[in-house]
């Protein structure tokens, strides 16, 4: 049903925590999210001239990145894009099928592939262009919070996790219940400051992006090197000295 | 946005359509137009094919066209749902209408109360079909005040056209239809300046500092992208028009939508009889090629947000 | 309420979820070949086929990530560019007509080649491995056979690393050593963008950062690892050297130098003789029985090695015999305090403010001296003293290509050890920490061997080909002395090119230069295109003819490949190899293992998969042409194979030394010794039960200070990593290069040709020197203002991965970036076609502008644009179309054509002293790259491309 679950309060939020403070751009997650859902719940992710002149494909998550401000004080941020599971999905809301829908019991937003009519309403909906439409089976695909991995039984604890956060080396990426202010995500969130993305929109993303640190410029302990005494034979210094091997 | 064609198609054939249904509707049984059921007959079959043919068209771009009939389950969230819904009812007391006045040869109290339902079901579909882009948050060129009563105003005028041609086979000089039709089309055509000129000057509510949730440290610029090639979202919501390309494109849309038609439509007016004719005749095609023009435009000039990822700075 | 669910489940039912799916029917471990990381993977196989390929948890190296290549292994499998069958060439060269024969032929074939050679002249065969993780087989063949031309791709790759590393220290950044991740409070990265440690690397920045640690990336370029860090030094290319000296500059002048450490570790106080003109100037003043003397504190001299010796860094010595004799440390004070090193003197070179360099060496001194740090963690030092606890300086230092890919690569990386050393940094807590097997001896033992003496038809050679020359009597010189080897390493062009020349191979065979080879034998090297300097000159070579015979200069080319390369197109015979999943490896201790700072490991691949091809391990084709040519170490006593299972036999059986053989797991009688014993049989089984890799963790007393820890030192001795347990002693001041430079003055009996005196005089300085790389005065650097260099992207290896669906998605071709306001200035915007001009030529491709880039510099992703027709690629493929190889402008000899571009020292070649210009191209010619060749054609039975590729669809 495509209108959204009543909110309840305390609502379970399962989403993504992404640190762009200490992303280099590795394209993991990327490859390790195509890996992992091309025999997911949402398989295939049918790529397009794969050894052609316009390769494309269906991905789930996908790296960009900026430059932040000019000259030394800049510095270049790796930009992992994929679904925020927006609290106001108005892709879902939008979806003349109720093929788009937003899970009551953790907040995960799917799409039902074997009723989709594919009419892309979807993702003009999405602000954040986490929509991916497979031409090839004609419905559209999202990033699934890895359904298939995160309640899956026949993977041992610690693996369930989204494949993404699992891969990434520099464990840029977290997961966790955003709904609960005392999850480990929620404290991260508050303690590095998380921030949505295009809050003016109104969608209020689960997803959160940690800024960057703030650089630590300034000598840890600013020191001046003691000039030494002015002309003077520069070696006398250690003429005396007597060390013990 | 990319415009496909099915879809510009779509709105205009369909806005027209429902637009002529709801004045014959409307009109008829409150005895402003002739009860003649062949004219009756005329305009409900061109109204019908206009919407039913653009409702179709609409569906060509579906991934799944078999399936589109789930499209009408959701009428509770979805503007696109709605208007499926409300398009198909109002095809029912349409056709009870229409059959009715043919069958008895006149209006009589059921039909027309079918025919005046029809009417209202006509404008809650242009309404709804308005309200799918007017409540899409991620583009400003949609998302704003003046896309409903464009596509109402703009379905009216091109409603008024239609009109204005079928009735003048059955009544030599419809003053007050062509009188109407050339108000109409004014009107239509304030309500697209005051929604191009809203789109020119309206701020940006997104920026690609709002998007990436950065800026602390300055402005910020896209490096590279996320792949080399055109994806799926960059083709389908990607696309974009230069400015002068547009302003050329707006000028056409002036001339064929509006300029064009308000002329012909008086000239209609004055002279009666064939030259009337061939004037409203022209008129029509004249104002469907400048709202198709319109209509790409109303696409073509629609930037998504997603864009600032892929680097846009603001829309 | 009944009725409504149906209606509402009617039109748009919901959807049924299996929240647990069996991810797959079986799991197996082994090691990813994505790039050379060797981290360790799980693969998940169901119905037949790769499911996913994870980390493996519980691996050293990777410790359950992995990248962003490894997670792609599934479409390097699904490559429609593998190798289906031995092919041999029936069109001309480069133009991809093969036919297909079967093994029996191939073999045949490489038999009738090879077999003349060896019983004949064994060095008319050059045999060069690429991205080879078997050298220590590769190696041990060419030996055998005979030949005293092999290398693997070392000498175009860090050889300037690992010679500075390995004569300094016993280890070298490249591989051998890491920052001491935990404790390192002020981190220092020199030019690296990715490097062979991909995910380690990652991880430990990640860490870092959140411990507060500063990060400083010292890259004119500000991408990747450098994205994350606190500070970019934005440096101008190849000027880092004297950026360093000046940081040790502004150290000494402060007095901010851990003399205790220099004293107890290093050759600091070691006597140098200063007798100028003299056979020994420059040399250690030596007691009688060879030992280096100290200037003692008592007065007089005593013998550098003594325990306890009491010695002086400053002062100076008349030696009985008369001559003058000062501390290394003298030396290095008086030549680094010269005002030639002051920043404010250094800083337009370097392109970075006097203020930040002052300010870095502030920085430094601080972090070294004000917050050294110390573990409750006593040791036993070489000599049998108990020390309570370790103490270290936090400042550690990581650097790459970035300095090895230039001619001055080795005496900057000799810099920045001096720096490491100079603050006592070196295998300290929180400093740079020795990988084992590492130390060795600076430098290890074995001298390359293949001086016509040592080579002789029929028979193996005297030794293996790549060693550590300690002057000028161990270089390979033919009688002549002239080069011996065909790429001339270790000849007066590169005295210490220990990794070989492979950068130099193709001319040099094209050029039969110093002689003719017969046949080219390579592996694993994609020489026609993106490993060769000057690609398009290297493509005229690789089909130039003899107008007499009308025969190739370069005869007989086989070449093993797993895909359709570039190279591919070249040889005349190709031997089809496996992928990586499909074959036994082993990544072991005698060549560039997996060990740690915390122990040895190493590791090896299992086949996973079955070939679906008829294709065979390159390994076990070796061995077998090895058995078939007759080699002694692949027969048995009866003369049958000695490894009848192929390389499986081999990793498990062959010995290296007694009881020293690939893997260091599983030794001896009872399975349980490490490093040394008799060979296990079951071995493979163990590692293959053990997730396919060995890891040994030392103690705790023998995880820091291994170069004169005594327990450490005699635990690697134990495990055959060190002949003995002495101490190592770095060397600040390099003795072997002195001794060269005494040759080129004229000394001893083997002494360069006059026209190369003056420049082994000149750069085999005993201590660090900086100078310009020799490409920027060979050109007029007006016409050629702008540094070119090239990185690698995060999620694409060299040329591997264009095959790749997934990957080449994300980087199908390549841009050339440039500063916003270099670009400004020359007109230029985004996405503009220009042209890039070396002297060498001129290339076509896109740009884009940035603003994290040195302003003097332009640089691109290596090895992305691809020859039309290779990798099995449509014609159409941005690859071909809109991507570029900057290597077609750098060329493998300098303007002039007289010397190659490389170091002077290691003959490493110098990829980023490539200067250029850049221009905006006329309208008709934007739009493609530039040059492009005739495509390739396909090789036989390449089935149509898919349109759509739906890996995974359930059917
Ligand atoms: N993903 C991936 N990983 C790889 C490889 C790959 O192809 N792909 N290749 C593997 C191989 S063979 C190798 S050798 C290693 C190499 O690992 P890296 O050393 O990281 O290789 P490069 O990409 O050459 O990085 C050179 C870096 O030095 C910078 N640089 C260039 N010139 C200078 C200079 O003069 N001074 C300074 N300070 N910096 C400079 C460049 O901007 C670049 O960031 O990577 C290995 N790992
Ligand atoms: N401009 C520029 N050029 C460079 C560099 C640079 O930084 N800039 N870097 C240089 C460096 S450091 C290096 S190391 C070289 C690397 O360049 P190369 O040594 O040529 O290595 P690759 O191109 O990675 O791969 C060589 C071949 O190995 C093949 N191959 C892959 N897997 C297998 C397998 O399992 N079996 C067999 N038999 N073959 C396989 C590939 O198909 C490819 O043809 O490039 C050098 N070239
Ligand atoms: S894996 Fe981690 S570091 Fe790599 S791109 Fe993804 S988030 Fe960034
Ligand atoms: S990110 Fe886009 S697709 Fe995901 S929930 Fe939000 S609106 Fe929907
Ligand atoms: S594409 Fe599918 S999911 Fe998206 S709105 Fe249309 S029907 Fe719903
Ligand atoms: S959560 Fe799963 S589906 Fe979503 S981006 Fe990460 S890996 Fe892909
Ligand atoms: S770094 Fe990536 S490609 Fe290289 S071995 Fe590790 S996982 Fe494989
Ligand atoms: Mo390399």
């Amino acid at each position: 049903m495509t209108d959204l679950p009543a909110p309840v309060p305390g609502q379970k939020k399962l989403g993504l925590v992404i640190d762009l403070d200490i992303c280099v751009g590795c394209h993991a997650c990327a490859s390790a999210c195509k890996e992992w859902n091309s025999g997911g719940h949402m398989a295939p992710l049918t790529d397009f001239e794969p050894y052609g002149g316009e390769p494309s494909g269906v991905w789930f998550n996908r790296i960009h990145s900026f430059e932040e401000g000019d000259g030394d004080g800049a510095r270049t941020v790796h930009f992992p894009r994929s679904c925020l599971h927006c609290d106001e999905p108005a892709c879902v809301t939008v979806c003349p099928t109720g093929a788009s829908y937003k899970r009551a019991e953790d907040g995960i937003v799917l799409v039902n592939q074997d009723i989709c009519i594919g009419c892309k309403l979807c993702s003009w909906a999405c602000p954040y262009g986490a929509r991916e439409f497979d031409e090839d089976v004609g419905v559209m695909k999202k990033c699934t919070l890895c359904i298939d991995r995160i309640y899956n039984e026949t993977l041992a604890e610690e693996e369930r996790l989204p494949a993404c956060v699992m891969v990434c080396p520099t464990k840029a990426r977290h997961f966790g219940d955003l709904g609960d202010p005392n999850s480990a995500v929620s404290e991260m969130v508050a303690r590095r400051g998380g921030k949505d993305l295009m809050p003016e929109l109104g969608y209020r993303p689960v997803n959160k992006y940690l800024p960057p640190r703030r650089d630590r410029m300034a000598p840890l302990a600013p020191v001046a090197l003691p000039q030494e005494a002015e002309g003077g034979n520069r070696l006398l210094r250690w003429i005396d000295k007597v060390l013990s091997r | 946005m990319n415009p496909a064609l099915s879809i510009v198609f779509f709105t205009t054939s369909s806005g027209a359509g429902f637009a002529l249904m709801m004045l014959v509707g409307l009109g008829v049984p409150l005895g402003l137009l002739p009860a003649n059921p062949w004219f009756g007959v005329t305009a409900m079959v061109i109204a019908g094919v206009l919407a039913v043919s653009g409702l179709v068209s609409s569906t060509v771009h579906l991934g799944h066209p078999e399936r589109a009939w789930r499209a009408f389950s959701q009428w509770r969230s979805s503007w696109l749902s709605r208007e499926g819904v409300l398009a198909v009812l109002s095809f029912v007391p349409a056709a009870i209408f229409a059959f009715s006045w043919l069958i008895f040869g006149k209006i009589w109290g059921f039909a027309g109360l079918c025919g005046i339902v029809a009417a209202a079901g006509s404008v809650a579909t242009i309404y709804c079909t308005g309200m799918i882009y007017a409540s899409l948050k991620p583009i400003r060129q949609w998302h704003n005040f003046w896309v409903v009563p464009n596509y109402l105003a703009l379905g009216l005028m091109s409603g008024f056209l239609l009109l204005d041609l079928v009735e003048r086979f059955w009544v030599p000089w419809p003053t007050v239809t062509a009188i109407l039709t050339a108000i109409a089309i004014v009107v239509a055509w304030w309500f697209k300046e005051e929604y191009w000129g809203f789109i020119d000057t309206s701020a940006a509510p997104s920026t690609i500092a709002s998007a990436t949730a950065l800026g602390r440290r300055g402005a910020v610029r896209i490096l590279e992208r996320p792949h080399t090639e055109d994806n799926y979202l960059l083709k389908e919501m990607g696309f974009s028009i230069a400015r002068k390309h547009a302003t050329r494109l707006r000028l056409i849309a002036r001339l064929a939508a509006f300029a064009a038609p308000v002329v012909l439509t008086l000239i209609a007016l004055v002279w009666a009889g064939n030259a009337g004719v061939v004037a409203a005749f022209i008129a029509v095609i004249s104002a469907g090629l400048g709202l198709v023009v319109e209509r790409w435009l109303f696409f073509a000039e629609a930037r998504h947000s997603v864009t600032l990822y892929y680097g846009a700075d603001a829309v | 309420m009944m009725w409504r669910e149906r209606w509402r489940d009617y039109w748009s039912p919901r959807e049924t979820i299996d929240p647990s799916p069996r991810v797959s029917d079986e799991v197996k471990y082994t090691t990813c070949y994505m790039c050379a990381c060797r981290c360790g993977i799980k693969v998940h196989l169901k119905d037949g086929g790769v499911r996913y390929i994870e980390g493996n948890p519980r691996h050293p190296v990777n410790k359950g990530v992995i990248c962003g290549k490894g997670a792609a292994g599934i479409m390097q499998q699904a490559s429609p560019a593998k190798l289906k069958k031995p092919l041999m060439r029936v069109g001309e060269r480069g133009s991809g007509e093969f036919r297909e024969i079967e093994w029996d032929e191939a073999m045949a074939t490489a038999i009738g080649w090879l077999k003349p050679i060896r019983e004949t002249d064994p060095k008319k065969l050059a045999f060069f491995t690429g991205r080879d993780q078997s050298q220590s087989l590769t190696g041990f063949w060419a030996t055998q056979f005979g030949t005293p031309n092999f290398a693997a791709h070392g000498g175009f790759c860090s050889v300037n690393m690992a010679a500075a590393g390995m004569y300094t220290l016993g280890g070298s950044f490249w591989e051998f050593g890491e920052p001491d991740w935990e404790r390192t409070k002020l981190f220092l990265m020199f030019g690296v963008a990715e490097d062979h440690d991909s995910n380690p690397i990652k991880t430990a920045l990640s860490a870092m950062r959140a411990r507060g640690a500063k990060f400083v990336t010292v890259n004119p370029v500000r991408t990747g690892y450098s994205a994350i860090a606190d500070e970019w030094v934005g440096i101008r290319p190849g000027t880092d050297g004297l950026f360093v000296l000046s940081l040790i500059h502004e150290l000494l002048r402060a007095d901010k130098i851990d003399l205790e450490y220099l004293v107890r570790y290093t050759n600091a106080a070691w006597l140098v003789i200063q007798a100028p003109g003299e056979a020994r100037d420059g040399l250690f003043a030596r007691n009688a029985d060879g030992h280096p003397l100290v200037l003692s504190g008592a007065g007089g001299v005593a013998d550098a090695m003594g325990a306890g010796v009491q010695a002086k860094v400053v002062g100076e010595t008349t030696l009985p015999d008369g001559r003058r004799a000062v501390p290394v440390f003298q030396l290095i004070a008086e030549r680094y305090l010269d005002p030639a090193y002051d920043p404010d003197t250094v800083a337009a070179t370097c392109g970075i403010t006097a203020e930040t360099i002052r300010r870095l060496a502030a920085e430094i001194a601080d972090v070294a001296f004000s917050q050294e740090i110390e573990i409750a963690q006593p040791w036993t030092d070489w000599a049998g003293r108990r020390h309570e606890t370790m103490r270290g300086r936090p400042v550690s230092i990581h650097a790459m290509r970035g300095i090895s890919a230039h001619s001055n690569g080795f005496h900057t990386c000799r810099a920045l050890h001096l720096l490491q050393i100079l603050i006592g940094t070196i295998d300290v807590p929180g400093g740079w920490r020795y990988k084992s097997p590492h130390p060795k001896p600076c430098p290890p033992g074995p001298k390359p061997a293949g001086r016509p003496s040592q080579i002789s038809p029929g028979k193996p050679a005297g030794g293996p080909p790549l060693g550590y020359p300690m002057g000028p009597e161990d270089l390979i010189l033919d009688e002549a002395g002239g080069p011996a080897r065909i790429d001339k390493a270790f000849s007066w062009d590169a005295p210490l090119a220990n990794h070989g020349l492979m950068q130099m191979l193709i001319r040099n065979c094209w050029a039969h230069d110093p002689y003719p080879i017969d046949t080219l034998f390579m592996y694993m090297a994609n020489m026609a295109w993106n490993s060769s300097m000057n690609t398009t000159e290297t493509i005229r070579m690789l089909t130039d003819k003899d107008p007499a015979t009308g025969e190739y200069k370069i005869p007989r080319i086989i070449y093993s490949d797993a895909y359709y390369s570039e190279m591919v197109g070249y040889a005349d015979l190709i031997l089809p190899d496996t992928t990586y999943l499909e074959r036994w490896d082993c990544i072991s201790l005698l060549d560039r293992p997996i060990g740690g700072v915390d122990g040895p490991g190493d590791s090896i691949r299992q086949p996973i998969l079955v070939p679906d091809r008829d294709v065979r391990p390159f390994q076990d084709v070796l061995i077998e042409l090895g058995v078939q040519l007759g080699l002694p170490a692949f027969l048995n006593a009866e003369g049958g194979p000695r490894f009848p299972a192929g390389y499986k036999d081999y990793i498990a059986l062959h010995e290296r030394a007694p009881g020293v053989g690939p893997l260091a797991g599983w030794r001896g009688e009872t399975e349980t010794d490490a490093g040394r014993g008799a060979p296990n049989p079951n071995q493979l089984d163990r590692y293959v039960a053990n997730g396919c890799f060995w890891k040994y963790e030392l103690p705790p007393e023998q995880l820091y200070f291994k170069h004169a820890n005594k327990d450490y030192l005699e635990t690697a001795q134990k495990m055959g990593f060190i002949g003995n347990s002495d101490p190592i002693i770095l060397q600040l001041y390099l003795e072997p290069l002195q001794r060269f430079r005494l040759a080129a003055q004229g000394h001893g009996d083997v002494v360069p040709p006059p026209e190369a005196s003056k420049r082994i005089e000149t750069y085999f300085d005993p201590l660090p020197i900086w100078y310009e790389p020799f490409e920027w005065a060979r050109v007029d650097q007006s016409q050629f203002p702008l540094h070119a260099i090239t990185q690698r992207p995060m999620q694409m290896y060299h040329s591997w991965h264009s095959q790749n669906a997934w990957l080449r998605q994300i980087l199908g071709s390549n841009r050339l970036f440039m500063a916003r306001s270099t670009g400004r200035a020359l007109g230029l915007a985004d996405d503009d076609w220009v042209s890039i001009s070396s002297h060498a030529g001129s290339i076509r491709g896109q740009i884009k502008l940035m603003d994290g880039v040195n302003p003097n510099t332009v640089w691109t992703w290596n090895g992305i644009g691809k020859r039309s027709g290779a990798w099995n690629l449509s014609e159409d493929a941005p690859e071909f179309t809109k991507g570029f190889l900057l290597n077609h402008l750098i060329t493998d000899l300098l303007p002039g054509g007289d010397l190659a571009n490389g170091d002077p020292v290691t003959g490493q070649a110098a990829w980023y002293d490539l200067r250029v210009r850049v221009e905006k191209v006329a309208a008709a010619e934007a739009g493609t790259t530039a040059p492009t060749f005739a495509t390739m054609r396909h090789p036989p039975r390449s089935e149509r491309l898919p349109e759509v590729l739906r890996y995974g669809a359930r059917r």
